[in-house]
């Protein structure tokens, strides 16, 4: 499928990597990277997205390979495939130009996440509701839904058309349901991230494997999805039965919300730790400061969650509502241009890989 | 840090490959305190254990990563063949015995095995591969070793093992620009072959091997054989020879390792510098020729051969790690190569007519063999006539030398007295002493993990 797009710079360096990795194949045990590169004897723009988007930066082959500096071929895999992988993102992000600013800049992301705390105490000081219980007492529902429904049918339109740009780089055809059951399980058991061997990736602890991240991870995922299943189930319960928040500790929203927003709490403390031990060389190094901005707000969205749970009937919730809403607020509008954008191609990668595989 | 010359060491190690740590590793579980001497810097660490794949295993039945079985009578056949009976027989059965103990060992200090790499599918059932390569499982033993508590150091050049009657009294060492004097009970030597000295190769070889590139390690220097010879040491091997195999003329002096490697003789025809052929390109199947063509190219004046192909047969083999020279016409494709352009045009177009049809067979003995030619080609000969043309230059890479110690079952280095007390060595140091000639696939490795564990084993014993 090779096409004849020009190179970038970084496509250049992966592409000189990756011809030398496939004379190698040493590492073809570790990840889905290396059988997908096994396949070609020569790599495009759009092969090399595809490779960048499959590889989750564990660094396996980082650690195990001959030919890392001093040595003359240079190999640092896992950093070119992050610089070629963020750098897909910032081309594939509709409109392009908020994901070279959120991609790279912590500062850019607090910015938007004060922005959106700003908005949110704004639209708690001006427009209180004369009536409601719980934070509805603190900004009614109908504001809520004006200002939520946007901020998450715009990210979602833009992902799509990310994804569309994707799939038409790296040469996807029609998906069938058996590839996204494939690539389904690969994220559920995060199959990649365990190295090969099952001892896990080679991350905060240098070329000694850890389970670390692959469970910090994990814990981020399924804390995200309980919290985002909360939110859909509160908004079921409202809209098809009538019910209307506050909930009891019992209810849906709550029984998964709040195992879900300690899991999401903890798992971006862990990442975020992780991060702070690992060496930057070997991941875009350049989006240190926004992929860490990122986790951050991502944590923080959780734990203002659990707080603003925690202060129910006390003075302290409008503040604290404007806080978690606001974080959600810049969440959700940075999404296409964050490093949260990564999940959707990462899950787009696997799909494209399924369809390599004849599955 | 630990006083490196205060300290009463149970056990030293000289070398920090694959034999030295499977050395330093059975000592140090026998609860001694044990002195690692790796002269490389610790990202070069591991010799030319960090470029290896796999390790040659018996096996009764499916062992981890490998299938059905492949017994002790097989596996000495193959390795009689190879070496054409320069061998000790009883040493290799016991070499070839204990390899089936070791995967298990290797996978309980940190080493992982995946099945057989891509486009090596014929030594699935052989060969163990280790997940990452040598690398990994070298960086797995140095944790291994760092968790047993082994002191390592690094850019420690061991100089001189100091022997008194039969007994190893000291090993002097070059640490940070200063000449340090260790004392143990014991000594393993593991420092590998010579074959990053240039100098002893130009000596054993000729004027020549100044030609050669050194596919792994330069910091295999024969000080310690070459010191261990002075000191009347027993030897094996033959010392003019080495392994050498035809790889990409390009590549780095040293350390270029497994990429380097060119399959795409048997598809192509090869010259010399001066544009002729010089020997059967189809003589046999690759894996089985691969070895001689170091030699064949070492023989040619100034060391160099030029691989040449068309566009059919560029799929047909392992992708290079450097680009091919590519050219429209053949004429153009000697230019850019460096070729005498007369001479180079006249060999393909004779060697073009003298092609016969048949039916052609990439991966088999298809015996589709030029008429009349010298030499012939006889098998796999299609006429080069499909531009574009790619052409691969060629040089000798040299894997390993043979010259080495004599070493008894229990790994002990002896002299025409007797074997020394407390001195044993494994891994290329000694290899000789099974390996008298050509090679095995993953033997290499084999040797290193069963006498590294037997050296450390019986070091510690010594010990107390
Ligand atoms: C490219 C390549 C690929 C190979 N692939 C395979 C394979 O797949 N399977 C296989 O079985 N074999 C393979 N071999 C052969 C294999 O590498 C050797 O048989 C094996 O590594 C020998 O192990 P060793 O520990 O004896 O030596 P090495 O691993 O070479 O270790 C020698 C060590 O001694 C150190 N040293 C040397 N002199 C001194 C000194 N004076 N003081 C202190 N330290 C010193 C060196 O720095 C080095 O660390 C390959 C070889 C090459 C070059
Ligand atoms: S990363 Fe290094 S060891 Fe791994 S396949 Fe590539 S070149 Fe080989
Ligand atoms: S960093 Fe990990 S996931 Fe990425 S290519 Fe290397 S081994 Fe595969």
């Amino acid at each position: 499928m090779l096409d004849k797009t020009p190179l970038s710079p970084t496509q250049e360096e992966a592409a000189r990597q990756i011809e030398i990795c496939n004379a190698c194949r040493y590492c073809e045990g570790y990840c889905a990277v290396f059988p997908a590169m096994f396949k070609e004897r020569a790599f495009g723009a759009g092969d090399i997205t595809q490779l960048a988007n499959l590889c989750h930066n564990c660094r396996g082959c980082y650690y195990a390979c001959q030919y890392t500096e001093p040595h003359e071929f240079a190999l640092n895999l896992p950093g070119i495939l992050a610089e070629a992988r963020t750098e897909s993102w910032e081309r594939f992000a509709w409109p392009p130009a908020p994901a070279k600013l959120f991609q790279r800049h912590g500062v850019a992301l607090a910015a938007a996440f004060v922005l959106g705390i700003a908005a949110l105490f704004w639209a708690v000081a001006t427009l209180t509701p004369a009536s409601g219980a719980g934070f509805y007492a603190a900004l009614s529902h109908g504001i809520m839904v004006a200002i939520f429904l946007p901020a998450f049918a715009f990210p979602a339109l833009a992902l799509a058309m990310g994804l569309r740009a994707y799939w038409r780089e790296t040469g996807g055809g029609r998906i069938t349901l058996a590839q996204l059951k494939d690539a389904s399980l690969s994220v559920a058991r995060m199959r990649n991230l365990d190295g090969g061997h099952g001892k896990g990736c080679n991350f905060e602890k240098g070329n000694r494997f850890s389970q670390a991240r692959r469970h910090a991870h994990q814990a981020v995922l399924w804390g995200f999805l309980l919290c985002f299943a909360a939110t859909c189930s509160g908004t079921v319960m409202h809209y098809l039965f009538g019910l209307e928040a506050p909930y009891a500790i019992y209810s849906l929203p709550k029984l998964l919300g709040i195992p879900g927003g300690l899991l999401l709490t903890l798992g971006c403390i862990g990442l975020a730790v992780l991060k702070t031990k690992a060496d930057p060389e070997l991941g875009t190094h350049t989006a240190w400061g926004g992929e860490m901005a990122f986790v951050l707000l991502l944590g923080l969205t959780g734990f203002s969650g659990l707080v603003l749970y925690a202060a129910t009937g006390t003075g302290a919730v409008p503040a604290l509502l404007a806080l978690h809403l606001g974080a959600v607020l810049a969440f959700f509008l940075t999404t296409p241009y964050s490093k949260m954008a990564h999940g959707f191609y990462r899950m787009a990668a696997l799909v494209r890989d399924a369809q390599g595989k004849g599955i | 840090m630990t006083d490196i010359e205060a300290t009463d060491w149970g056990v030293i190690v000289v070398g920090g490959g694959n034999a030295a740590l499977c050395a330093a590793i059975e000592s140090a579980e026998a609860g001694h305190k044990v002195l690692l001497l790796e002269c490389a810097p610790e990202p070069y660490r591991g010799g030319n254990s960090r470029h290896t794949r796999n390790f040659r295993c018996m096996h009764s039945g499916p062992l981890s990563v490998l299938t059905d079985s492949y017994g002790e009578d097989e596996y000495l056949d193959d390795l009689m063949r190879v070496t054409k009976g320069k061998t000790d027989e009883s040493l290799a059965r016991m070499t070839i015995r204990s390899s089936e103990s070791c995967l298990p060992w290797m996978e309980r200090h940190g080493v992982a095995f995946q099945p057989s790499l891509s486009g090596t599918l014929s030594l699935s059932r052989t060969n163990a591969f280790f997940l990452g390569g040598g690398k990994a499982l070298v960086n797995a033993y140095y944790n291994c070793a760092s968790d047993l508590g082994v002191t390592v150091l690094y850019e420690a050049e061991v100089e001189h093992i100091g022997i008194d009657g039969d007994t190893c009294t000291h090993v002097e060492v070059t640490h940070g620009g200063k000449r340090l004097t260790a004392k143990g009970k014991s000594i393993v030597l593991a420092s590998g072959g010579f074959q990053g000295n240039i100098d002893w190769l130009a000596r054993a070889w000729g004027p020549s091997a100044r030609n050669f590139l050194i596919r792994g390690t330069p910091y295999n220097r024969g000080k310690i054989l070459a010191d261990m010879l002075e000191q009347g040491a027993d030897t094996v091997g033959d010392p003019t020879q080495c392994h050498a195999v035809a790889i990409d003329g390009r590549a780095p002096k040293f350390d270029g390792g497994i990429v380097t490697r060119l399959d795409c003789v048997p598809f192509s025809v090869v010259v010399n510098r001066d544009g002729e052929r010089f020997y059967d390109e189809g003589e046999d199947v690759w894996p089985k020729r691969y070895a001689i063509w170091g030699r064949l190219v070492a023989a040619q004046p100034d060391q160099v051969g030029y691989s040449i192909i068309d566009s059919k047969s560029l799929e047909l083999f392992m992708p290079s790690v450097f680009p091919p020279v590519k050219a429209d016409t053949i004429e153009e494709l000697a230019e850019k190569m460096g070729l005498p352009v007369a001479p180079t045009v006249t060999t393909i177009r004779d060697f073009n007519a003298a092609c016969r049809p048949g039916a052609f067979h990439p991966t088999e003995l298809d015996g589709l063999a030029t008429e009349g030619l010298e030499p012939p080609k006889t098998n796999w000969a299609r006429p080069i006539e499909d531009p574009p043309f790619y052409g691969y230059s060629l040089r000798p890479g040299v894997t390993f030398t043979y010259l080495g110690l004599k070493v008894d079952k229990g790994a002990k280095v002896h002299t025409a007295e007797g074997p020394l007390s407390n001195v044993w060595a494994a891994g290329e140091i000694m290899a000789g002493s099974i390996l008298g000639q050509g090679y095995l696939a993953g033997f290499g490795m084999t040797i290193g993990t069963v006498f590294g564990r037997i050296a450390g084993q019986e070091a510690a014993a010594h010990a107390g």
